[in-house]
């Protein structure tokens, strides 16, 4: 039977976790209880992006968007919607200032302020079905290369389409495969990068969970156009969703011939193989990544030789980003001059962002380059919640920057990000309000970075070890005025002597925030005040004697015994005992304690 | 599977290109079918199914079937309403199986109203 209804339900990682697999099978059931499983078909997608509502779902045709699914409420969305026809409202968004309900996944201001290119099927298709890609014009552009194109006007319609690379340096993609091509040898790599592990960022786990093919044909055509028969997908272990779906996807294109021996009759041929890696940072940067695919420890190593000389094997590698494969296909299909029409004058193009951080839509979109920080922040992620005041965003991961309110229009291409001191990298984007310590931040990506660094070269080893032990100082109230200025040395040292991208990039949230938010270091040292109060040893807590109510919440909580009973029976905090938790503050209903 | 040729990939495409069609509501034909109680109790479901059967034998790709609520003219149900693209939006009057395999051959491929089930044009 004709089915009369595609029910999309979200399976990415987030709504997974938010209990998609119980609504389902929830769902699944009711609708074999009303007799009607027959008529609609389930569909389980890559990630929505509206990660903050999940679990969610879309009913086509009329793509109704129902959010914050619970099993209980599938009985009620099989009997109103799939039989009566009735919207259920209660499920519905909200669009918090007109209050009134948002019935279809159009409405929504997130999807609207959006342009999705490396998204384009992510949501909308059943990723394990390599059908549905095929009819979202999926292996159509491999078939054009194949058919209509040589490898030169492959590069060549590359290059005027001004894609850069999408992991975070934003090397030209068209130049990068033409010296592939170029380069001498006649075996030759591609490879994928979806080494993601970045705080907070999952552009390339979303797509590869959600539309595997699309990174699949991306590198196809990359293979034809530089000249390989054999490429990798290195993706970290803590993406097994990703791997399970991809694993498919190339078994899939390999059953139907679109990977292996002599792809849609022609003699071109082309496999790929997947690489696990373990889960290291500095394994996304790409020499220490081939290091790791051929079963070495992953540490970078000096460049030149670039990869695309010498790189997989000593054989010349062209390495892309996730979202930069998934990108390809669409240019070659829709041409360079329609990808070069978005964006701004030196980035073209879409780009993916992770929004994360304090802000009401977290989730996943694809924005043109050249919209500002503050449409990103305000249109599309529907600004920040509690009334609260923005303070800035962190761009670029943990060798990003911390970009304050005061430059919110900036526009977001690589020469303007860059020259905030931040970075786009590969995308993470999160978001901060005035609850936020930009000393803490600062501490946060640093102890990171620290952390992952390899060890090879001394200046990141040491250098980031040396500047934690001054952020933790200051953090704790120990700073001294000449903190500050060894800080900024120690950073610039890092930055300018450090092997790879790693060290490179570590000081720039240290720096950016010494720029942009030295005040804050300033109290933190001369008035040991933590102006965000977030840095434990700076704040204290205390009960406001006339507001006390003598109720004994906070003493029953205190999870220390460091509340006691004074002569008139007012509460009070000893703070020699006091571990600065702050259950109490948050429990006491009459607002009696005071935070500072 | 026996390898992919270029004329294979296109008619894979076509194929599963009619079956995301349901997705996509814009520019199609479109039938309403009226499932409040009364509806269902005047035997909506039957007339839904025969719908969707009908669409399926003549392989229609071009319309999309959804449902409504009581409209308040409970005595005239089955009720459902065909549009069809540029066209005026038709709703007809107990609708049995029969009469809505009727409609479908009528009024949604040949474009003639099967005027003596109408109950109102808009």
């Amino acid at each position: 039977m004709a089915e009369r209804a595609h029910i999309l339900i979200c399976a990415g990682a987030a709504c997974i976790s938010a209990g998609e697999e119980s609504f389902k099978s929830a769902l699944e059931r009711e609708l074999k209880e009303a007799g009607i499983y027959e008529e609609v078909k389930i569909i389980e997608t890559g990630c929505f992006g509206t990660c903050d509502l999940g679990p969610v779902m879309v009913i086509y045709p009329e793509g109704t968007f129902y959010i914050h699914l619970k099993p209980q409420d599938a009985k009620e969305i099989v009997n109103e919607h799939l039989l009566k026809g009735r919207v259920v409202e209660r499920l519905l968004v909200k669009e918090p200032e007109l209050k009134k309900p948002l019935p279809t996944i159009n409405d929504l201001p997130f999807f609207k302020n959006q342009v999705r290119i490396a998204l384009r099927n992510v949501g909308f298709i059943d990723p394990l079905n390599i059908e549905e890609y095929i009819a979202r014009d999926g292996y159509s552009a491999l078939a054009k290369v194949l058919t209509e194109m040589t490898p030169e006007e492959v590069i060549s319609e590359v290059k005027k389409s001004g894609l850069r690379g999408r992991g975070g340096a934003g090397f030209p993609t068209g130049l990068k495969w033409e010296l592939g091509r170029k380069a001498k040898g006649d075996e030759k790599y591609i490879i994928c990068n979806a080494d993601e592990g970045d705080p907070g960022a999952f552009m390339d786990r979303s797509i590869l969970e959600g539309d595997p093919h699309s990174v699949i044909e991306g590198m196809l055509i990359g293979a034809y156009a530089i000249g390989a028969k054999k490429g990798y997908v290195y993706i970290r272990a803590e993406y097994p969703l990703a791997i399970k779906r991809l694993t498919s996807a190339i078994e899939q294109a390999r059953n139907y011939g679109l990977l292996g021996e002599n792809i849609l009759g022609s003699d071109f041929s082309f496999d790929i193989e997947i690489r696990i890696g373990a889960g290291a940072f500095v394994c996304g940067e790409e020499t220490a990544l081939i290091a790791s695919v051929e079963g070495k420890r992953g540490m970078p190593r000096p460049r030149p030789p670039f990869p695309v000389n010498s790189g997989l094997w000593g054989k010349p590698t062209v390495i892309n980003n996730v979202e930069t494969w998934a990108n390809i296909p669409v240019i070659i299909l829709k041409g360079a001059d329609w990808f070069a029409s978005l964006g701004t004058e030196k980035s073209k193009g879409t780009k993916v962002f992770a929004l994360a951080g304090k802000i009401n839509m977290t989730g996943l979109i694809e924005v043109p380059m050249g919209i500002t920080l503050r449409e990103i922040v305000y249109n599309v992620g529907g600004g920040i919640p509690g009334g609260k005041k923005f303070k800035a965003v962190q761009i670029g991961g943990p060798a990003g920057g911390c970009i304050p309110a005061d430059y919110l229009d900036t526009p977001v291409d690589y020469e303007s990000i860059t020259s905030l001191g931040a970075i786009m990298g590969s995308g993470g984007l999160i978001v901060m309000d005035e609850d936020n310590c930009m000393v803490d931040v600062a501490k946060f990506f640093l102890t990171f970075t620290q952390d992952e660094s390899c060890g090879k070269c001394i200046p990141c080893r040491v250098g980031t070890k040396r500047m934690l032990e001054i952020l933790d100082r200051i953090t704790k109230g120990e700073g001294k005025e000449e903190d500050l200025y060894e800080l900024e040395e120690l950073a610039k040292v890092v930055r300018n002597t450090s092997l790879c991208g790693l060290g490179k990039g570590a000081p720039n949230p240290v720096l950016t925030t010494l720029k942009y938010f030295r005040d804050e270091y300033i109290a933190h040292i001369r008035d040991k005040k933590c102006p965000a109060k977030v840095c434990t040893a700076l704040i204290h807590y205390e009960v406001i004697r006339e507001q006390c109510r003598k109720c004994a919440i906070c003493f029953k909580n205190c999870p220390v015994g460091a509340i006691f009973k004074d002569e008139d029976g007012t509460y009070v905090i000893d703070q020699e005992k006091c571990t600065k938790c702050g259950i109490c503050f948050q429990v006491c209903p009459f607002k009696a304690i005071k935070k500072e | 599977m026996k390898k992919l040729t270029l004329e294979e990939l296109k008619k894979i495409k076509e194929k599963a290109q009619s079956d995301l069609q349901a997705r996509s509501p814009e520019g199609k034909d479109k039938i309403v079918v009226h499932m409040g109680t009364c509806g269902i109790a005047a035997g909506a479901r039957e007339t839904l199914l025969a719908i969707l059967d009908e669409i399926e034998k003549r392989n229609l790709q071009n319309v999309v079937v959804t449902q409504a609520g009581c409209i308040g003219l409970c005595e005239y149900e089955p009720l459902i309403s065909v549009q069809k693209v540029g066209g005026p939006k038709v709703l007809y009057k107990h609708v049995t199986p029969e009469k809505a395999r009727k409609i479908i051959a009528q009024h949604v491929i040949n474009g003639q109203i099967v005027t003596e089930d109408v109950l109102s044009t808009e």
